[in-house]
């Protein structure tokens, strides 16, 4: 089994020749993509892009047709892999929160804790207690998801992936399931966390964060990455006329 | 006439024939033939205690065993029949459709009588009556396994892949995530399949029973023969009511309680 190290001289993700079919259909069609450590990348582009895919496999939610995925120096394809110890690396928010719903806030981030990390009780309890005072809900242990807003709800779903640790977040959609008012909310959660230097690769809609938070931005369409660069120069000028298209309908 | 009229009217009519079918009931009802078969205080009396401290006792036991054992089979078929390797789901799928299509008599029978002939060795704890008991763990878990994977079925895929992200490993999504969730979906199916296993209970008898080993139907049943007389079926139709009724009340709290967290 190839040990997992945590190498700092690498990209966090570097992904290469990535193929995925769902049957006959193939939706990405030779990916090129990396995030460097630290690096906040914004995914955007039209639904069916594939850019929610793309976030899937890096931590093998999908499994990847043909093409390598590198997270950290290690290829996570390789059969050998211990992915459950890759994935403890890898935090991911989901557009439909997937907090687990016949459990109350406090467990649902010391679940994971006791279980693939290993950690005692009290020890995951008190950084599930720090990790939720940090996205602001922090006196909410007791209460069950369903008691929450879709953005407290959201909020909860980080502090659970960060009290894993992670070394980088991805975020697939985050916002997409919440009401308007309570977009801001998340949004600030992130910004506070790409501030802190989070690794993070995030799959959205909301240009306003990618232009202020994002260090890069990756325009896909068709199943491959169209264009990519600094948030405010393509925002501004896309250079392809598939960029153009779409932001011109969402901006 | 009015839409208001024409309901009232309606209304009315059913009330005047509910009225004339108990009338008529009451009327045709030969009672004093009635309270003697049925209704027999002395022949009640008799039954005391036995009837509960045996016969009522052993269907609660009965249940008991059958349930935790067809639960426990029933959860690991279940699993087999969601298992990536082939030969687990072909084995768990044609135990399920053989003991769903089966009456549950017919396997009785079987185990207490065909079984033993077959196999000289095989001797079950409590007799004929554990052999009988094996039959109806044995039936069902062909149910409840069933129930337990269509459960499982119905926990949004979204869960899996928020446990296996966080690093967990398939048991523990399995154990910590997928089944607490299942089993809230599935209680009310699990009441039902819990009170049609007291009331298999009562087919036990074809296994042939040592009179300690009687549940209420056969008890009632040796007691109808014996004093000539219906009272002792009542009474144990009563008890299964006693039995089965506050269950089925205190699932549905159960249910509603389960309400909040889901």
């Amino acid at each position: 089994m190839s040990e997992y190290i945590n190498r700092k001289d690498v990209p966090a993700i570097a992904v290469q020749d990535l193929h995925k079919y769902f049957g006959k259909n193939e939706v990405l069609k030779g990916i090129d993509f990396h995030v460097n450590q630290g690096e906040v990348v914004c995914v955007v582009g039209p639904s069916g892009s594939g850019k929610s895919t793309l976030l899937r496999c890096v931590n093998r939610l999908e499994e990847p047709t043909s093409g390598t995925i590198v997270v950290e120096g290690v290829d996570i394809t390789d059969r050998e892999i211990d992915l459950d110890r890759v994935r403890t690396k890898i935090g991911i928010v989901f557009q439909q929160f997937n907090l687990f719903p016949h459990l109350n806030v406090l467990k649902n981030l010391t679940l994971a804790q006791q279980r693939a990390k290993k950690r005692s009780k009290t020890e995951a309890a008190d950084i599930a207690r720090k990790n939720l005072a940090k996205v602001g809900l922090a006196g909410r242990e007791e209460s069950f998801p369903n008691q929450l807003s879709g953005g407290q709800q959201q909020r909860v779903a980080i502090a659970r992936a960060l009290s894993m640790d992670p070394d980088m977040m991805l975020f697939d959609e985050p916002t997409s399931a919440l009401d308007p008012e309570l977009v801001g909310d998340v949004l600030d959660v992130m910004r506070t966390l790409a501030n802190e230097g989070m690794t993070m690769m995030v799959v959205t809609h909301e240009m306003g964060f990618a232009r202020e938070v994002g260090d890069r931005l990756v325009f896909m369409d068709g199943g491959v990455v169209v264009e990519q660069g600094k948030p405010k120069e393509i925002l501004a000028a896309p250079q392809h006329e598939r960029t153009q298209g779409f932001l011109s309908k969402v901006l | 006439m009015k839409p208001s009229t024409r309901r009232r009217l309606f209304r009315a009519v059913l009330y005047v024939i509910f009225l004339v079918a108990v009338a008529a009931l009451v009327i045709v009802a030969d009672w004093e033939t009635i309270a003697t078969n049925f209704l027999d205080l002395g022949v009640a009396a008799e039954q005391f205690p036995t009837i509960i401290t045996t016969a009522a006792k052993n269907v609660v036991i009965y249940t008991f065993i059958a349930f935790v054992g067809g639960l426990i089979l029933g959860l690991t078929l279940a699993l087999m029949k969601l298992s990536p390797v082939a030969p687990y789901r072909w084995v768990a799928t044609a135990y399920i459709e053989t003991f769903r299509g089966l009456p549950a008599l017919l396997v009785i029978f079987g185990f207490a009588y065909a079984v033993p002939i077959a196999f000289t060795e095989w001797n079950p704890p409590g007799g004929s009556t554990g052999a009988g008991l094996i039959a109806l763990i044995v039936v069902s878990a062909a149910y409840i396994a069933e129930t337990i994977r269509a459960g499982i079925e119905a926990v949004p895929k979204g869960q899996v892949e928020a446990a296996r992200s966080l690093g967990m490993r398939p048991s523990w999504t399995m154990i910590s995530v997928v089944l607490p969730q299942a089993f809230r979906i599935i209680t009310p199916p699990m009441t039902n399949e819990l009170v049609i296993i007291i009331k298999d209970t009562s087919l036990l008898f074809i296994a042939g029973m040592a009179l300690g080993d009687r549940e209420l139907t056969t008890f009632a049943r040796d007691a109808v023969s014996q004093h000539a007389n219906s009272t002792p079926l009542v009474m144990a139709a009563l008890l299964y009511l006693v039995i089965t009724l506050p269950l089925t009340r205190l699932v549905a709290r159960l249910e509603r309680h389960n309400q909040r967290s889901r």
